[in-house]
């Protein structure tokens, strides 16, 4: 296995996409949006409990491959108890993460997904559950990586 | 057992290179085929020695150029067996044959109440232009199910009769289905439209380059295919349609080389073909579809059938092996074409890709633009695996060695 593929699937991805965090439908959550990626098919819907404006609980839902899986889940448990302006910075970070592969300052699990960098067609993967959670924070329902500018 | 060809992976040029450190294992033939080398020296050729602007110029390389357009015309239609070159319009491929035949027979011919049949196991260009088109002239849409968990059984022909009723004024169907590799017994749907008066469109983007395919022998009114899936190169296809449909059809698009006379507010149309290719043409990549077709012919074409036949069945005879592996399609013992289109229940189809990659294995991954019949599987896609000439049975254990490697890393 090349050191390029072993950074793309590191432990944390493969343990989040085996045993997803925060997944299925919020029953008591007041915003939902869904993305979805037409080219590949993956699919995304987040869930958010909005207290203000405060996440209070969040969950997602979807398939869609391992990078994609992993990263939904990885941001449910970063966003949860996070205000507006926080879980945009803490996209930022990320959104930097996947696109240049620099690691973060501070320790963090949002790490292992600095492999995402070298597989260019993997990057929308890794951003599809964000995509979908911010859209949910604004109170869009619908979003696709196709259309979405990042 | 395998027909093998003398040097035949000598003719593909691209083959002979390593991907990430390992010999390519091209294995996405159903998206696109390599081309052998006397396709791309004759594009080389044509743009080196004959290129001009055809049909409207008298001098000497303006004819080279159209005779070799209209060769290049003729050929095609003996490749499928036309009555008349007259009846091959080239297209950009089979998506705009396909929404040529929607937009300019379907405007003229289909009306509010009127049915569309399609199947459900067409690919998006088979499907979404008649979408539009039923749109536009308030026609409906019906479907031929699909049979089976896995599509083993193909379509529902024993539904085929309830569904042909008086309303349905055109039947559309694939050839070869790219996402499960079913071949549709296409002169039998063909035989049983014609007998009630109804029109058949065929998709043979996935036949074509694959298997002999004859218009008269199977009986449709048209058929759409592309030239880069048959060793031709990209941006050419063409659409078969019968002369006296053709001739009825009003033009797809206007502009030059399709007019006959034009007035400040009127104009009348040339016949086929011409009346359907406006614009300056497509002709550099028409002259290499010709040589193309001299190529597969060369090789014969039930010969190739019979060899990708084979590659698909020891495919699927191997991965049926896999641990947890849901293959679509037709059984062992049953006719398939050179394709296997497979899943896992816990490795999703881009990880596998992914995977392969990191082998030098090209495969496809994704709903292979069958969203609808994903959707109904209960899949948000497959992995492909797709053969053609040059592919050969190591090749198939490479592929599932890789599998094995991965699902084992997955703890699949």
């Amino acid at each position: 296995m090349s050191a390029d593929l072993s950074e793309l699937y590191q432990q944390v991805i493969l343990d989040h996409n085996k045993r997803p965090r925060n997944r299925g439908k919020l029953p008591t959550a007041n915003r939902v949006a869904h993305g979805d990626n037409p080219s590949c098919g993956d699919q995304c819907s987040v869930y958010l409990r909005m207290d203000g404006d405060k996440i209070a609980d969040i969950s997602f839902d979807g398939s869609g491959c391992a990078i994609s899986q992993a990263s939904a889940s990885l941001m449910t448990t970063l966003l949860k108890g996070k205000s507006s302006a926080e879980a945009a910075e803490l996209y930022k970070n990320f959104h930097e993460i996947v696109t240049t592969g620099k690691e973060p300052e501070e320790i963090s699990d949002i790490a292992a997904f600095a492999g995402v960098h070298a597989f260019p067609a993997r990057i929308k993967c890794a951003t599809l559950g964000w995509h979908a959670a911010i859209e949910a924070m604004k109170g869009g329902p619908n979003i696709t990586t196709e259309s979405h500018i990042d | 057992m395998m027909t093998t060809w003398t040097n035949v992976r000598h003719d593909f040029p691209i083959l002979h290179q390593q991907v990430k450190g390992k010999p390519l294992v091209y294995l996405d033939n159903a998206a696109t085929a390599q081309k052998p080398k006397v396709v791309i020296d004759a594009l080389s050729h044509f743009y080196e020695r004959d290129n001009a602007n055809v049909h409207r110029g008298l001098h000497t390389l303006s004819n080279r150029a159209t005779d070799a357009y209209e060769g290049a015309r003729a050929k095609v239609a003996r490749f499928v067996n036309a009555a008349d070159s007259a009846e091959i319009i080239f297209t950009r491929g089979t998506t705009e044959s396909i929404n040529l035949v929607a937009a300019s027979w379907g405007s003229a011919n289909l009306k509010a109440g009127d049915v569309i049949l399609l199947t459900e196991m067409e690919h998006h260009s088979n499907l979404v232009p008649w979408q539009l088109i039923a749109q536009r002239t308030g026609a409906k849409l019906r479907y031929v199910p699909v049979l089976g968990p896995n599509v083993e059984g193909g379509l529902d022909l024993a539904a085929l009769d309830g569904l042909l009723t008086p309303e349905v004024k055109v039947f559309a169907f694939t050839h070869v289905s790219n996402s499960t590799g079913t071949i549709n017994p296409v002169a039998e749907l063909c035989a049983k439209a014609r007998s009630h008066g109804i029109v058949t469109v065929i998709d043979a983007a996935q036949s074509i380059g694959h298997m002999p395919v004859d218009v008269r022998a199977i009986g449709c009114d048209f058929l759409a295919f592309s030239g880069h899936k048959m060793a031709g190169v990209t941006g050419i296809g063409a659409l078969y349609g019968r002369r006296e449909l053709l001739d009825a059809m009003p033009p797809y698009q206007g502009g030059g080389g399709m007019i006959s006379q034009v007035e400040f507010f009127t104009a009348r149309w040339k016949p086929s073909p011409e009346r359907f290719e406006a614009g300056t043409p497509n002709f550099a990549d028409a002259v290499a579809l010709g040589v193309a077709c001299d190529y597969l012919d060369g090789l014969g074409r039930d010969k190739i059938a019979a060899h990708d036949h084979q590659l698909a069945k020891l495919a699927y005879e191997k991965l049926a092996t896999l641990p947890g592996i849901r293959l679509l399609g037709p059984g062992l013992g049953q006719e398939r074409s050179g394709l296997v289109s497979f899943s896992f229940a816990d490795v999703h189809a881009h990880d596998v890709v992914t995977f392969a990659d990191e082998d030098g294995i090209a495969l496809r991954g994704g709903h292979h633009c069958n969203q609808p019949l994903m959707r109904k599987l209960g899949l948000t896609g497959t992995t492909r695996a797709s053969f053609y000439v040059y592919n050969t049975a190591e090749e198939i254990d490479v592929l599932v060695a890789n599998l094995r490697k991965t699902l084992k890393f997955f703890g699949a």
